[in-house]
């Protein structure tokens, strides 16, 4: 007769989310009684198993009663399967032989019917006793972890993390798709709450990421392919062709100097400036070296002009430069790619793009930029006028069901900033429209006291339309803001000389076919998905890919800085590690059943499954297989086998589902 | 006046596969929201969509489910690049063979679920108990019972046409 | 050739008689055919939905039973007709419990609405169905240079249905560009121009198409052109008392847009009902074909 295993089953209560649903009593008596035959020995119930006390209760049986198996039933396995492993390992027992099934995320908390909840809980409980049994002892794999580092964007998270790994003496690859790092932050004029000057704080950061010997920064370039697992990434980088050779630059800007074709910059200057067909795109641009536009350059378009060769003194330019791929081995990677503004065209109510004196947040920025199309000036679209009365509009395209739900959580800041500076350059009349004022974060509150101090009019009231159709008298030759007044339940008409709309942050529009290149999951928004959204914010599910900044979600420079910076410490501690444990999830071939078919080396997405022709048989490359299983499902011949998700473990769970596993069968629900 | 009780309504037995990374993080989000959703679906974690075999299927339906859920990540989404594809190809298969077999197809349905698909996913449980609530119980051992046995071997064949044997 | 079953509503009968006569004469040359439904009633206009919503269904849905009969598309001319009917189909086969009482009523009549039917606007039929390219092609006498508002006013495009656009839609722009005349930058051209309010809340309605009225002039209309019989005899017959009441000095004319289109066909002005207004049209706008000045 078979050696019975000898089975521990802990129903966790967790206070009353388990409990008070479910009769976690009757339940672990139940296991006790019913499965008995299956080889369970003792059933306990407790109010907190992931505690120490209950991780000593299972710890204790696995010593005194010899088990060989532990069922806990609680919560989810996403979040304490490590914890009761761990528990068992600590006693003795290999810790892949200990199953967490979820009677709160599958039951307790999804069901009203407490009798239905508890027989629900009986089957999962039964269902994991009948798996458990099928499984083995295990090791995971252990992977080198390569040193060096991919960061994937700069700007101001992206240059963080970088810099945090670098000055810890390892060695980043920075990659940015701009000619320059920075990022929207090197577009904003002042920064909340401070005003201290965004080109100012940003630029030193700028200039130490460019010098830094362990940083190779890698602008105006993309990342075009990954391959491999954490620890051992081939990533494929495009360095696209400046047409300027970077050993001879000096960056004296002779060339866009002399160049004669003019641009709308439609990026930098958010389409308010121009810019040269050879150019940087700020003057504290880093790299120095500018960029030739191949799209609008007049040699590239009519094979003439050539000033800038013709100028420049030390012979950089290149027209012939090509695209330079390169391969780059990495142990983990950082997605910092920020977000993009949202389109506030789409609103057409508001008359962006058709009324010239309706501006968006970015371009109000370049307004206000020194270095911006007006020389700092806040003037109308005739580049002269100063305004009277400034209107700024609160959540455009943000907490609406007709764009998007969320709040982006920094425009009440911006539009704060806005009122500010507006009041401050022009001495206007500031009118803010909002739905609520948020101000959250350290000094926030404080600064919108500041502006109530100011003088500036506050309307709670989602603005309705911004429109030319004057009216009344005094409103002539400007724009009507519609807007109810929800605290005095008035509607009201309010002229204005200029409109601003501060436009919410949306996901990068190529979002998702980034995450398909790393494979990480967007959410349905578009915004990358974090490990755990309270826990774990900069971690992915996938090993070796951490996400910072506002590519995981709208959020402030601050949230933005910390979260690069949690993203760097973290791989900084998997590098000083070595090595990573991997999941020992695995397929393996049995030699002895395999035919030969080959059916299973093209189901492997991962190209983990070779072919030996000497002996006619698939192996899996165990450092390869993400263990996904498919291959064990496609073997015609049953000769693969998945650890941790066999066929045998799988089919004795649904018996016990089912509860088939017991003698006298009980009654099926009906 | 006499009161007959109202007869207790037929309760499905249903079996539900997920994926590890999308569908059952997806059951797992509608859990911590406190979403509600019927109790009939008992939960299975795999890896991957992809590693549905066809068997764990009808194991399901043989051992007394009355409908099977097979949930995954959405196409382009999978967590092992494209296996979920491959759970789409085993579906409509096994589609087929129920079908074949005198099952409804209705019993067995799929779904894919992302991460962030919570209350999509308690939704989809809901209508999917309703529908296999409608069909009634499968009573595999009744009507299907062990097919290698003739007289209900020959009462399949008679049934079903396609099952018919065809001349070289 | 394209056939409808036409509705054409009560205001086309006396007070919007030209809408009518320039809408027949348009589409006989367009080649569309509109085969009057047979026998059809008042559609309930803005009112009767909030005095009895379910009798209010049945008396459109009897228009729509009739015309299910001939199995062809419903067209209406008149906004709160077209949107009446167009909502009565759509909550109806939304409803089953609602068809049922609703069928229930028609029963007595021998009829049974069904669902399966459309319900245009008649300037949905121009400006999509035969759309600006053809429409072009019928164009003989292009109104050059007549600077035209588009009003569309308030109930064409609302409640909106599906995924229409109900902030700036420009389907009735470019059905006057199509016809030579310059469509103007019109800032209310969906605001409401009082509806009935005329008749309950004078003053309230009066100083709503003063609004309008204003637009057009500021927008350097010539003429306003409108989509439903309310808004024209809104914005038209109370002109006089708009002047009245605020002092202004209106004197804009409002036309059909089926009676513009007509005149850039080269129909003769008397058959698309020119000659009824109370506001005349500037002799030089019935010779299209020629370059008119803007109004001062």
């Amino acid at each position: 007769m078979e050696k019975k295993e000898k089975i521990g089953v802990y129903v966790c209560h967790c206070g009353t989310n388990i409990a008070g649903v479910v009769n976690v009593g009757e339940v672990s008596a139940w296991a006790a009684d019913k499965l008995k035959d299956q080889g369970v020995v003792i059933a306990r119930d407790y109010k907190f198993m992931c505690s120490s006390l209950g991780q000593e209760l299972i710890q204790k049986d696995i010593k005194e009663m010899g088990l060989t198996r532990v069922v806990v039933a609680a919560c989810s396995p996403h979040l304490h399967e490590k914890t009761f492993r761990n528990a068992s390992k600590g006693a003795g027992l290999n810790p892949y032989l200990t199953e967490l099934v979820s009677i709160r995320e599958q039951d307790s908390w999804v069901h009203t019917d407490k009798v239905a909840a508890t027989e629900k809980a009986k089957a999962i409980i039964s269902g994991g006793v009948s798996r458990v049994i099928h499984h083995e002892a295990l090791e995971p794999l252990h992977v080198p972890i390569h040193p060096d580092t991919l960061v994937v964007g700069g700007g101001i998270a992206g240059i963080q993390a970088a810099l945090e790994i670098a000055d810890a003496g390892f060695h980043v690859y920075l990659v940015e798709r701009e000619p320059t790092i920075g990022g929207h932050m090197a577009q904003f004029d002042k920064t909340f709450p401070t005003l201290d000057c965004s080109a100012c704080i940003l630029t030193p950061k700028m200039v130490d990421a460019g010098n830094h010997p362990n940083i190779t920064l890698l602008t105006y370039s993309e990342v075009e392919k990954v391959d491999g697992y954490v620890g051992s990434f081939t990533v494929t980088i495009r360095k696209r062709a400046r047409g300027i050779k970077e050993a001879d630059c000096t960056g004296c800007g002779i060339c866009w100097e002399k160049c004669p074709k003019k641009v709308v910059d439609n990026v930098f200057e958010a389409g308010m400036g121009n810019r040269k067909a050879v150019y940087v795109p700020f003057p504290q641009a880093v790299p120095k070296y500018p960029v030739i536009d191949r799209i609008n350059c007049t040699y590239y378009i009519k094979g003439t002009c050539k000033a800038c060769e013709k100028f420049c003194p030390t012979n950089a330019i290149d027209f012939a430069q090509e695209d330079e791929i390169m391969n780059v081995q990495v142990g983990n990677v950082i997605l910092a790619t920020g977000y993009d503004p949202f389109d506030s065209r789409r609103i057409t109510q508001y008359g962006y793009g058709r009324l010239a004196n309706v501006f968006t947040s970015l371009e109000f920025e370049r307004l206000c930029n020194a270095a911006g199309p007006t020389g700092g000036n806040i003037v109308l679209r005739d580049g002269k006028t100063a305004p009277q009365v400034v209107g700024i509009v609160h959540c455009v395209g943000s907490r609406d069901k007709n764009y998007n739900e969320y709040c982006s959580a920094i425009c009440c800041m911006q539009s704060l900033k806005f009122a500010h500076l507006v009041r401050e350059r022009t001495g206007a009349e500031v009118y803010n429209f909002y739905i609520d004022i948020r101000t959250a974060a350290k000094s926030y509150e404080e600064f919108y006291h500041r502006l109530l101090d100011e003088g500036t009019h506050f309307i709670r009231g989602k603005v309705a339309e911004i429109s030319d159709a004057v009216r009344l008298p005094g409103e002539e030759g400007k724009l009507i803001i519609q807007v109810e007044d929800t605290l005095t339940g008035n509607q009201l008409r309010v002229p204005v000389d200029m409109a601003i709309l501060s436009a919410g942050l949306e996901p990068r529009r190529d979002s998702k076919a980034v995450a398909k290149l790393f494979g990480i999951s967007c959410s349905a928004d578009g915004w990358f998905i974090e490990r755990h959204p309270k826990l774990d914010p900069v971690a992915t599910v996938t090993e070796g890919i951490y996400i910072a900044g506002c590519v995981q979600g709208p959020k402030d420079i601050p949230a933005s800085v910390a979260q690069g910076a949690a993203a760097a410490a973290r791989i900084l501690g998997k590098i000083q590690q070595k090595e990573v444990a991997l999941e020992p999830v695995r397929a393996t071939v049995n030699e002895a059943q395999c035919s030969g078919c080959r059916i299973c080396n093209n189901v492997c997405p991962f190209n983990a499954i070779l072919f030996h022709e000497d002996k006619m048989v698939s192996e899996v490359n165990p450092a390869l297989c993400q263990g996904c299983g498919t291959c064990v499902a496609a073997c015609p011949a049953g000769a693969i086998s998945g650890t941790g998700f066999s066929n045998e473990q799988i089919l004795s769970q649904i018996d016990g589902l089912l509860f088939l596993n017991i003698p006298k069968k009980e009654a099926v629900a009906a | 006046m006499t009161v007959t009780p109202e007869p207790k309504p037929f309760e499905p037995v249903m079996i539900g596969f997920t994926c590890n990374w999308c569908s059952y993080r997806a059951a797992d989000m509608a859990g911590t929201a406190r979403m509600k959703y019927a109790p009939n679906v008992r939960l299975i974690r795999l890896m991957c969509s992809g590693r549905l075999d066809p068997t764990f299927v009808f194991k399901a339906f043989a051992g007394g489910a009355d409908g099977v859920l097979v949930s995954g990540c959405h196409p382009g989404d999978c967590h092992y690049i494209n296996q979920n594809y491959k759970a789409l190809r085993r579906f409509h298969l096994m589609q087929r063979v129920l079908t074949q077999m005198g099952i409804e197809p209705g019993r067995l349905k799929l779904l894919w679920a992302s991460a962030a698909e919570g209350a999509i996913f308690a939704r989809e449980i809901t209508k999917f108990v309703e529908e296999v609530r409608a069909l009634g119980p499968l009573n595999w051992n009744a009507n299907i019972g062990h097919p290698t046995a003739d007289h209900e071997l020959s009462s399949v064949v008679e049934g079903q046409p396609s099952t018919k044997e065809v001349t070289a | 050739m394209k056939e409808y079953a036409y509705f054409p509503g009560c205001s086309l009968e006396k007070m919007a008689v030209s809408y009518h006569m320039s809408t027949r004469e348009t589409t006989r040359k367009l080649g569309i055919k509109l085969n009057e439904i047979d026998d059809w009633n008042c559609c309930g206009a803005t009112t009767y939905f909030y005095i009895d919503e379910l009798l209010a269904y049945t008396l459109c849905a009897r228009n729509l039973a009739i015309a299910e009969q001939t199995g062809l598309d419903v067209v209406a001319p008149c906004s709160a007709c077209y949107k009446n009917m167009y909502f009565t189909v759509a909550h109806l086969k939304k409803d089953p419990d609602l068809a049922e009482h609703v069928n229930f009523a028609l029963e007595e009549d021998n009829l049974h609405f069904t669902g399966d039917i459309n319900v245009k606007h008649l300037i949905e039929v121009f400006c999509q169905d035969v759309g600006p390219e053809e429409l072009k092609g019928k164009v003989t006498k292009p109104l050059t240079g007549v600077r035209v508002a588009p009003y569309y006013g308030c109930q064409i495009v609302r409640p909106q249905k599906e995924k229409e656009d109900v902030e700036q839609p420009q389907f009735f722009e470019d059905m006057l560009s199509a016809i030579g005349a310059t469509p103007v930058n019109y800032p209310l051209k969906m605001r409401c121009c009082g509806g009935s309010l005329m008749i309950s809340s004078r003053t309230a309605a009066l100083s709503m198409v003063r609004n309008l009225l204003q637009c057009a002039v500021d927008s350097q209309a010539a003429v306003v052109a409108t989509a439903c019989p309310m808004c024209q005899v809104n914005l038209e017959c109370y002109q006089q008392q708009v002047n009245q009441e605020f002092g202004t000095n209106f004197s804009m004319p409002i036309l059909y847009f089926t009676q513009l289109v007509g005149l850039a066909m080269g129909i003769p002005a008397k058959k698309l009902g020119f000659g009824k207004e109370f506001v005349t049209l500037a002799p030089a706008l019935l010779q299209p074909g020629q370059v008119v000045p803007v109004p001062d």
